[in-house]
């Protein structure tokens, strides 16, 4: 009986423990910063292999979902003969949650497991030892550069994300349905707002490039150097970043749209 | 890969994320329209407006000429007090105009219509639309439609 609730207790402290390392490690990576700005060719390499990367697939999904939207949108409001709404239903669903939100999830597969396996192995292999013993600090060198690429990737692609799905939406709404386009464009240009829109879908996906990147190199850096360890941190990163977006994106939306 | 082709790429990227804003701004938002507060004010008293908001359209001979910046309540008069803001290249306005409040389709949101009236002088800056009317509330309009079908019944029972 006592043996379960000391196991319980431990459980609850290590997790405490783990939430305090990371927050930590957040502090550091932050403080980094002062090395990174000197040579921001670190910067523009990891922009390239987090962000660059990631475009292909979030093109095609962005690509995919206006056009789903798009389709399911207008069979619901054809029934309301409310069609030329579905400009504003598109763009509204896309900028306001669905690009914010898929992006991150989608970079969270793409990148953030990678940056976890990467980090992890280092780890493992004790390059990130190997650093330390160069006088080089792992987290400013390693961690810094990776965390600032991806929370400048994120708005992007969640912005590529938006648009390439608006666009998509329009092909099938206006080309294939046979909405009106006129009416489609100037309904959502009506419609959506800039500050009140767009720009707290940015704001949103700055929240979850923060998180997404920094779940990744934590799990990365505070893995078990084995290759299991590497291997469960690298799902741990993918679980626990989805989980902090979408419950991240309903406190979001309560404080910005809840006027 | 190479340091110049990982920085073109890198651009790139950074270059279509920034095109996508500017459409989402342009194109998906219509930036352009809505941050112009350029021109002149014009208000308008009503006993009803409905569900007019601040940023309603106002629209003349249903093109969209201005919108509506602030409602207030007039305490004394018990009015609602709307001050439009005109665009400035419709300065051709005549002072005796009426404004109405129309409901766009059955369901649709609500906005200033102006009818043109016929006098030589132009709406300035703060001049006061003289003759208005309020908006039409659905409840209402079924209420008397209802009292009046009531009353027709009353009548042909007698």
């Amino acid at each position: 009986m006592l043996d379960v609730l000391a196991n319980f207790g431990r459980k609850g402290l290590d997790a405490f423990e783990r939430l305090g390392r990371g927050h930590l490690l957040f502090l550091q990576i932050l403080a980094g910063i002062t090395s990174l700005l000197p040579r921001p060719g670190l910067l523009v390499a990891q922009i390239h292999s987090i962000g660059v990367r990631t475009i292909t697939i979030i093109v095609v999904s962005g690509l995919f979902v206006g056009m789903v939207l798009s389709l399911q949108g207008y069979y619901v409001l054809s029934q309301f003969a409310a069609e030329d709404s579905l400009g504003v239903m598109v763009a509204a669903s896309l900028v306001r949650e669905l690009g914010p939100v898929v992006t991150a999830l989608l970079f969270a597969g793409r990148a953030g497991s990678a940056l976890t396996a990467e980090i992890g192995l280092m780890k493992a292999t004790e390059q990130l030892s190997g650093l330390e013993m160069m006088a080089v600090d792992p987290v400013r060198r390693i961690l810094t550069p990776r965390f600032f690429a991806g929370f400048i990737s994120m708005p992007l692609l969640a912005a590529l994300f938006s648009a390439v799905g608006v666009i998509g939406g329009y092909f099938v709404g206006v080309g294939l349905l046979g909405v009106d386009e006129g009416a489609f464009w100037s309904q959502m240009q009506a419609k959506i707002d800039w500050n009140g829109d767009v720009i707290n879908g940015v704001i949103k996906s700055l929240v979850f490039g923060v998180i997404c990147t920094w779940i990744a190199l934590f799990q990365g850096y505070d893995t078990l150097p084995t290759s299991t360890g590497v291997s469960r941190s690298t799902t741990r990163t993918v679980v626990h970043s989805a989980l902090a977006v979408l419950v991240l994106d309903f406190v979001l939306t309560a404080l910005m749209f809840g006027d | 890969m190479n340091t110049r082709q990982l920085e073109i790429t890198v651009g790139a990227f950074m270059a279509a994320g920034l095109v996508a804003l500017f459409f989402l701004a342009m194109q998906v938002s219509n930036l352009a329209n809505i941050t112009t507060s350029e021109g002149y004010e014009v208000s308008a008293r009503f006993d009803n407006i409905g569900g007019l908001k601040v940023r309603s359209p106002v629209s003349m001979a249903g093109v969209r000429i201005g919108r509506v910046v602030n409602i207030g309540y007039d305490q004394k008069s018990y009015e609602a007090v709307v001050t439009m803001l005109i665009e400035p290249e419709y300065n051709q306005i005549p002072e005796d105009t009426i404004a109405k409040i129309y409901t766009s389709g059955l369901l649709g949101e609500q906005y200033i219509g102006l009818d043109p009236g016929g006098s030589l002088e132009n709406f300035q800056q703060g001049s006061e639309v003289m003759i208005t009317q309020s908006a039409l509330v659905l409840e209402e309009i079924v209420g008397q439609f209802l009292f009046s079908k009531a009353e027709e019944n009353a009548a042909s029972q007698e």
